[in-house]
């Protein structure tokens, strides 16, 4: 580390202290995570074990909508901006590793479960593009062209074991599998008419199923990645048929998905609902009145609670589902427009983004107790490096 | 069939404001005839543009006539960005550049009509994740963000901490 970076850290951390002092700063990263303050183009670097907000990494760009994925160390953090900005950053030097404007709108990203590929997916230019997560080379671009000159805006991009990646086509309706095995050579399955407007999708824990909601339907398209030759299975058709919709004023994510047992937890569209699917039959066996239209329905890792989160006007709520009685046992309000929530590791706790409050609330998931609060601008997504050994995170 | 919605919303658009003219209230009663056509292939595109085409042949004027009343007032201002750099942002982007929803700078929205867009924020449109705002917002309100994003949008104030 160069003397100049100690000096403008200094006060910062004492392992960074001890590391000008020439001693190595040896560190894990494993209660390390990230804070997205979407105003300011920043990311706030946070350590889940002592609570607090450890550095500020300014120059990001369009935070609005970023997402992020870990390499496999937990040591960076690939954060996709709505830019287009693909933003390599060093959790322990606390820096921009590398940097790529790699598409003019971007949504999110994936990267592989070997941690050499990161893949971003866009809406302008429509499709995917993969990048080497060493250097941020390009390795691959798939065009979502789904028509000759007509590009698809592309959602519910996921990881696959292999170099393989799932992702949806809002515009063309189809989900498309890469392969990019051979990085050269990259190897799509098209699977048209799984029905209207994929709006985003998610993996199952094991990596079998994948699952798109539907915008312009009620139901969801499902593909079971383990049979011989996928294809796309639809679940829970017409669970709203002969039902008024309500607007929908923020689509739904699918991506921290809710697996708990052998039943899957997601949000209704157009309804304030969570819809309770067993996943051995994929049928409905419930569906638990919520107090908004649900954005992230997520499971604590344990799978015994499901927290649950709202579109405005609802977003200064969030509920608690117990799986095992499918009853709503808390509804908290930790702050104004909620916009995200991210387990520790092991779910002890949740930490909670309050967008208007510019709040981060650490909240007990069995007391229920506010074990702490940071500010932070505009906080939105929040991302722990527990995710960097998780499928489809 | 979640168009549907948007259809109802139309109906009780036009009737908890008898007070509209007919060119007005003929822009929801012609999306709703749009929307018993069967969804063409690629019918995000078409049918945005059958409606703007719809909108521009009509040359409405009656939403800025009746709107001009009740604009909002300088902290309901504050408010309204806030709102939609934030919560329009959610698919719009923070810089209004596109996302799912289509980008909504000045440049974008060069040869949109006025009303249709203040129609399109109040009362949705049908067939897109675009929804009816008007549990949010009054229609002068709509009108104000319209105006405001074809002239180019006011940057976001730095709220007080």
């Amino acid at each position: 580390m160069k003397r100049r970076d100690c000096l403008a850290l200094m006060g910062a951390s004492s392992l960074l202290l001890a590391g000008c002092a020439g001693i190595p700063a040896a560190t894990g990263t494993g209660d390390l995570g990230v804070v997205v303050a979407r105003s300011t183009g920043t990311l706030a670097i946070v350590n889940t074990t002592q609570r607090t907000l450890l550095a500020e990494v300014k120059g990001l760009g369009d935070l609005s909508h970023a997402s992020v994925v870990f390499s496999r160390d937990g040591r960076y953090a690939f954060v996709f901006g709505r830019d287009g900005a693909l933003t390599k950053v060093d959790l322990l030097t606390r820096r921009i590793a590398a940097r790529v404007m790699q598409a003019g709108n971007s949504i999110g990203g994936a990267i592989s479960a070997d941690g050499r590929l990161v893949v971003a997916q866009n809406y302008t230019p429509g499709g995917i593009k993969a990048f080497d997560t060493a250097t941020l080379e390009l390795v691959a671009d798939i065009p979502a062209e789904y028509a000759p000159g007509k590009l698809s805006r592309v959602v519910g991009l996921v990881d696959l074991p292999g170099h393989r990646f799932a992702y949806s086509l809002f515009d063309a309706d189809a989900i498309w599998i890469s392969d990019l095995s051979d990085r050269a050579n990259p190897v799509t399955t098209k699977l048209p008419n799984i029905g209207r407007q994929p709006y985003d999708a998610l993996v199952t824990p094991n990596g079998r199923h994948y699952i798109a909601g539907l915008f312009g339907e009620d139901g969801l398209a499902m593909v079971d990645l383990w049979e011989e030759t996928p294809r796309v299975r639809r679940i829970l058709g017409g669970y709203g048929r002969g039902q008024e919709p309500l607007p929908v004023y923020k689509m739904p994510h699918l991506r921290g998905w809710a697996v708990a047992g052998r039943r899957a937890y997601l949000p209704a569209i157009g309804r304030h609902e969570v819809l309770v699917v067993d996943t051995d039959t994929w049928q409905e066996v419930g569906r638990i009145p919520v107090a908004g239209q649900p954005v992230f329905v997520m499971a604590r890792p344990d799978g015994r609670q499901v927290w649950v989160n709202f579109s405005v006007p609802d977003y200064h709520r969030v509920q608690v589902i117990d799986t095992t009685t499918q009853k709503i046992v808390r509804t908290l309000e930790p702050g104004k427009a909620v916009l995200h929530m991210e387990f520790t590791p092991r779910g002890e706790s949740v930490w909670i983004s309050s967008r208007d409050d510019h709040r981060v609330s650490v909240i007990d998931t069995q007391t229920f107790a506010t074990q702490a609060t940071m500010t932070v601008d505009s906080p939105s997504g929040i991302f722990f490096t527990s995710r960097a050994a998780r499928v489809g995170f | 069939m979640k168009h549907l919605t948007h259809v109802k919303d139309m109906r009780n658009h036009c009737g908890e404001y008898p007070h509209m003219s007919v060119a007005h209230r003929a822009l929801p009663f012609l999306t709703m005839v749009n929307l018993h056509s069967p969804p063409p292939p690629h019918g995000l595109q078409r049918h945005a543009r059958r409606l703007w085409g719809t909108a521009l042949a009509l040359g409405l004027a009656s939403f800025g006539a009746f709107a001009q009343q009740g604009a909002p007032d300088v902290a309901r201002q504050k408010e309204l960005v806030r709102m939609v750099r934030q919560d329009c942002g959610s698919c719009h982007g923070l810089y209004l550049t596109g996302g799912l929803g289509p980008a909504l700078t000045r440049e974008a929205l060069a040869d949109k009509p006025l009303d249709s867009m203040a129609a399109t924020i109040y009362g949705g449109r049908p067939g897109t994740p675009m929804a009816p705002w008007k549990a949010m917002l009054t229609e002068a309100e709509a009108l104000w963000i319209a105006q405001q994003l074809m002239a180019g949008f006011p940057e976001p104030q730095k709220d007080p901490r």
